[in-house]
């Protein structure tokens, strides 16, 4: 059953140096507070995956907690590059980031596998593109049934995977809705999971659309209102298009990220309204 | 021809060359049924269809939004506004998976950091060491499935010649590869890319190459800045046409699309 703790006990639990962690949530609900306690406990050598590494993984690679990135889309949405992600990859600051690239499908797919407890996943994809040259995670595997060759790529098992939802009730199941992206995959894939949420309430009213995690899947369950800043929760805030902009800024300037990065590492509340 | 009537090449154009882009871009939605959709001049352009000839037409969003009809331009492909607008908000193993692999959706659009003479495109990295790339670029996202499963594609990009480029440095998404019969022996099952709109004008693969051939130039634009602009010597075609100037109904469409972005 999960346990209702809060973010800074759930972090210091669930992520060890090292381990495989995956922060997902599509351009929604993206678990922002969590990878800011992540940094703040200054977590080392992880391996982090996410299809869409935006904001959030800049700001955990420029802060050195990465030693490589698995992604298939790496950009600030509407803005341009991820400077610290390109840094890190171009020139090696503050520390060399190893990196292993998929298509979204392929990741989506690597989710899947892990939550289905298969080895592999299959697709069509891939076929003429440079990509499957880069690794030796994409490769293919011929049909038993019909002799065709298709795409495979290994089934992702974070040691954490860790989300953001809107509600949580006192027992620890999990309500979100809205565009849900790859999180259910992602927390059933992962040997632990954190699920920040806007709010805890005494019963979880049901929404048509809505992805439930029953409390026996979830690991930890921590409130964190705002915690999907700057991105959205549908329902308790609206996207600061505004900070999207303005991490550009911070982001371009080593120095400018690091007088962020010390605030981050100082001010646990006003790094979750992300200021 | 219908539209503003006769206007001299020299006369200064009261459009944007983007302005042209987006509405040429629409254009190509004309009756088409469903479509997916990037940020950016993409997703301007579909809304822009939507609003002015193909009311109907369904968007599909990566973020697993279907049938999403906004009634301004959404920021994101994760925008509140898709989700609450569609006829059914799904995973994006789904989108992916049950939507675009078995090839269900007709029109795809595509942005490109490079594009060559085969229409092959490059979102990863600039330079041919991709270890140590000299721009490393956002990457695939879902560019290579819609490059191979969408029923056609469409590229819209700003032409000069660091885009327009004789090979590519990395093939992120197949156009058609090194030629004719690619496609087929690849197993892409999409026709790919069926034209390519620039602030310049229109290329479209020639049938028989499969080399992107100039088919049309936007008013005011001489074939000399198309050469200019383009890292290959680009084909021509006989019948070289020039692009209908935006209406006024498209202009006042689309600026009021523009104007509802916000911030």
């Amino acid at each position: 059953m999960a346990d209702l703790v809060t973010l800074a006990e759930a972090v210091d639990a669930a992520v060890h140096d090292g381990d495989i962690v995956a922060l997902e949530g599509f351009t929604h609900l993206i678990p922002v507070a969590a990878g800011h306690e992540i940094i703040r406990q200054g977590r080392r050598e992880l391996t982090l995956a996410r299809m869409t590494p935006d904001i959030v993984y800049d700001q955990l690679i420029g802060a050195g907690c990465a030693r490589k990135l698995i992604f298939s889309w790496g950009g600030n949405p509407g803005v341009g590059s991820l400077h610290r992600i390109r840094d890190a990859i171009e020139s090696g600051w503050p520390a060399p980031l190893e990196i292993e690239e998929h298509s979204h499908a392929g990741m989506a797919n690597r989710y899947v596998a892990g939550a289905s407890g298969l080895p592999f996943a299959i697709l069509r994809g891939y076929a003429g593109t440079d990509l499957g040259a880069q690794t030796t995670n994409i490769r293919t595997v011929t049909c038993p049934f019909t002799g065709e060759e298709l795409a495979a790529v290994p089934a992702l098992n974070p040691d954490v995977g860790i989300i953001h939802a809107q509600q949580a009730d006192r027992a620890g199941n999990v309500q979100m809705w809205g565009i849900t992206g790859v999180q259910k995959e992602t927390v059933l894939a992962s040997r632990r999971s954190i699920v920040t949420v806007e709010e805890v309430v005494d019963h979880l009213e049901p929404r048509p659309t809505a992805v439930i995690l029953p409390a026996w899947t979830v690991t930890y369950v921590a409130e964190a209102p705002g915690g999907a800043h700057p991105s959205y929760a549908l329902g308790y805030s609206e996207r600061d298009n505004a900070y999207y902009q303005h991490w550009d800024s911070i982001s371009r300037d080593r120095a400018a990220f690091t007088r962020w990065l010390d605030g981050v590492r100082r001010a646990p509340d006003a790094a979750r309204s992300g200021r | 021809m219908t539209g503003t009537g006769s206007r001299s090449t020299d006369a200064v154009p009261d459009w944007t060359t983007d302005e042209m882009m987006s509405v040429a871009a629409a254009r190509e939605l004309r009756g088409v049924a469903t479509c997916f959709v990037g940020i950016g001049l993409p997703s301007t352009a579909a809304n822009l269809a939507r609003a002015i000839h193909t009311p109907d037409l369904v968007l599909i969003y990566e973020s697993g939004t279907i049938g999403a009809k906004p009634s301004r331009l959404p920021l994101s492909i994760g925008d509140g506004i898709l989700a609450e607008t569609a006829d059914s908000v799904i995973s994006v193993p789904e989108i992916f998976n049950y939507w675009l692999q078995p090839g269900r959706i007709e029109f795809g659009f595509l942005g490109a950091a490079q594009i060559d003479r085969f229409a092959n495109i490059n979102t990863t990295v600039i330079g041919t060491d991709y270890s140590r790339p000299k721009v490393r670029l956002p990457g695939a996202g879902g560019a290579p499935e819609i490059a191979a499963f969408c029923g056609r594609v469409v590229v819209v990009v700003r032409q000069n010649r660091r885009v327009f480029v004789d090979k590519v440095d990395f093939v992120t998404s197949v156009g058609f590869g090194t030629g004719p019969g690619d496609r087929e022996r690849l197993g892409l099952p999409g026709a790919g890319p069926q034209a390519v709109i620039t602030d310049l004008g229109v290329l479209e693969p020639d049938p028989h190459t499969c080399e992107l051939t100039l088919t049309r130039l936007h008013p005011g634009v001489t074939l000399a800045q198309v050469r200019e602009a383009t890292g290959w010597d680009p084909a021509v075609a006989d019948a070289l046409r020039t692009t209908e100037p935006p209406t006024q109904t498209e202009l006042e469409t689309l600026r009021r699309l523009e104007a509802t972005k916000g911030s």
